[in-house]
């Protein structure tokens, strides 16, 4: 792809909120937004700067409250059971994220219900938040920007997918001890990682970004 | 499809160049000088300058936790008849012994190849920064990416630790407890994520403009 042939313009002719700046490698660009379906590339280092989708908010927050009600449904229900000798028990995401009781592993249960529960159903409130008057193109909620800043902050520490697939390794590691069976709670989890993966390709951040720059707070 | 390009005088422009600071949360410019991104609040920094520093001391934590990581069980468990207590490759072992080759994979991939490899990544990344290589930028901004994106599913195994000990509670005829090598591991993956988060990577190119400065391409 070269961009040779493209008009070029110096930073004194250009207003400098339309301006965009890559944040892998600093390169300046003229900010135009792509069609929808399209994506704006930086022409350096080739990180995605703008990415549009159709109807991308509405999608967003159908796709954001689902989670939600599959998070707190979880909760609520059997995870996995087993069977052993004549003995069961079962187990729900919340006994998982309790499960280092003594001592300093209590840290590690703090830490497992945070990626797994809090953050996630933290980053859907969020954005939920940010998402929903912009789509119906209402001024932003108070600290709208703050609470964007947040919900990509918290991205990387938002880990639902990564326990579903330690779920799968957890049944084939105790195939020889015991009998495992899921609960609904389970089929709801699977569900609700493939949604977090699809919704996080739907955020075209710099459009978010750029529709609450229009607002005053 | 491309924003349009920022040059004067034929040559392109980084928003240093143009005398602007770029917000790395929102790709927002401002006149340099500014402390905050006016839309999204974030601090601003034309380069963070202890950048490295913040990258090196969390890679070190990470290492020296990661050390004890392996030498310590991550999982005990009781049965009737024994008391066995697993590693993490131990455990990978077990696993392949007993024929599930594809979750032994998994394991090792999650909780040796990937620290491991993110390890010297980041080392990699932060020599290359500072004294130039010569491994493409592009090729680096790409490593880069990779690193931050993958860093969270190491934490695979904590949540095998996690569900195991919750749900494998048999009274005598089986029980599981974490071992202390879930806790340090944890802080390894932690610790390394944030050596990540850390790094700034407008340093790999700044390293390759200032030793090629008329490189347009
Ligand atoms: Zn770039
Ligand atoms: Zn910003
Ligand atoms: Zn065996």
């Amino acid at each position: 792809m070269t961009t040779e042939t493209l008009a070029r313009t110096t930073p004194e002719e250009a207003a400098i909120e339309d301006l965009i700046a890559c944040p892998h490698c600093d390169a300046l660009y003229l900010a135009q937004m792509p069609a929808k379906g399209g994506r704006a590339v930086c022409s350096h280092c080739h990180t995605v700067l703008i990415a549009p989708r159709t109807k991308a908010g509405k999608k967003m927050i159908a796709l954001t409250l689902t989670v939600m009600i599959l998070v707190v449904a979880a909760l609520f229900f059997p995870f996995l059971d087993i069977n052993a000798g004549g003995i069961g028990n079962s187990t729900s995401i919340l006994d998982a994220a309790s499960s280092f009781r003594s001592g300093y592993m209590v840290f590690l249960s703090f830490l497992v219900a945070a990626a797994i529960i809090f953050v996630p159903l933290l980053r859907t409130v969020l954005i939920l938040y940010v998402l929903i008057p912009v789509v119906r193109d209402r001024p932003a909620l108070p600290h709208a920007r703050r609470a964007f800043r947040l919900s990509q902050e918290l991205k990387p520490w938002a880990m639902a997918e990564v326990f579903a697939i330690g779920c799968a390794v957890a049944l084939v590691k105790v195939q020889d001890l015991a009998h495992i069976g899921f609960g609904p709670a389970f089929w709801m989890f699977s569900a609700l990682v493939i949604l977090v993966l699809i919704n996080d390709n739907f955020l075209c951040t710099w459009s978010v970004w750029k529709s609450l720059e229009l607002e005053n707070d | 499809m491309v924003c349009m390009e920022i040059a004067r005088a034929g040559k392109r422009l980084t928003a240093r160049d143009a005398g602007l600071v770029a917000c790395r949360r929102c790709a927002r410019v401002w006149p340099m000088g500014q402390a905050r991104c006016g839309r999204c609040g974030s601090h601003l920094e034309s380069r963070d300058a202890r950048s490295l520093q913040k990258v090196w001391a969390w890679w070190i934590a990470g290492v020296i936790a990661y050390i004890p990581a392996n030498l310590y069980p991550m999982l005990k468990t009781n049965t009737l008849v024994s008391h066995t207590e697993n590693t993490i490759i131990g455990g990978a072992v077990e696993l392949a012994h007993h024929g599930s080759f594809g979750v032994a994979a998994i394991i090792l991939i999650a909780s040796v190849l990937i620290p491991v490899g993110k390890f010297l990544a980041i080392a990699f990344l932060a020599i290359g920064a500072r004294r130039g290589s010569s491994v493409p930028p592009r090729t680096r901004t790409h490593m880069f990416e990779i690193v931050e994106f993958i860093g969270r599913w190491s934490m695979i195994d904590v949540f095998v630790v996690a569900i195991l000990s919750s749900l494998v509670q048999l009274s005598v005829v089986a029980s599981i407890q974490p071992g202390p090598a879930a806790m340090t591991f944890a802080l390894s993956v932690i610790c390394t994520m944030l050596s990540a988060q850390a790094f700034d990577p407008r340093l790999i190119w700044d390293a390759v403009r200032r030793q090629q400065p008329r490189k347009t391409s």
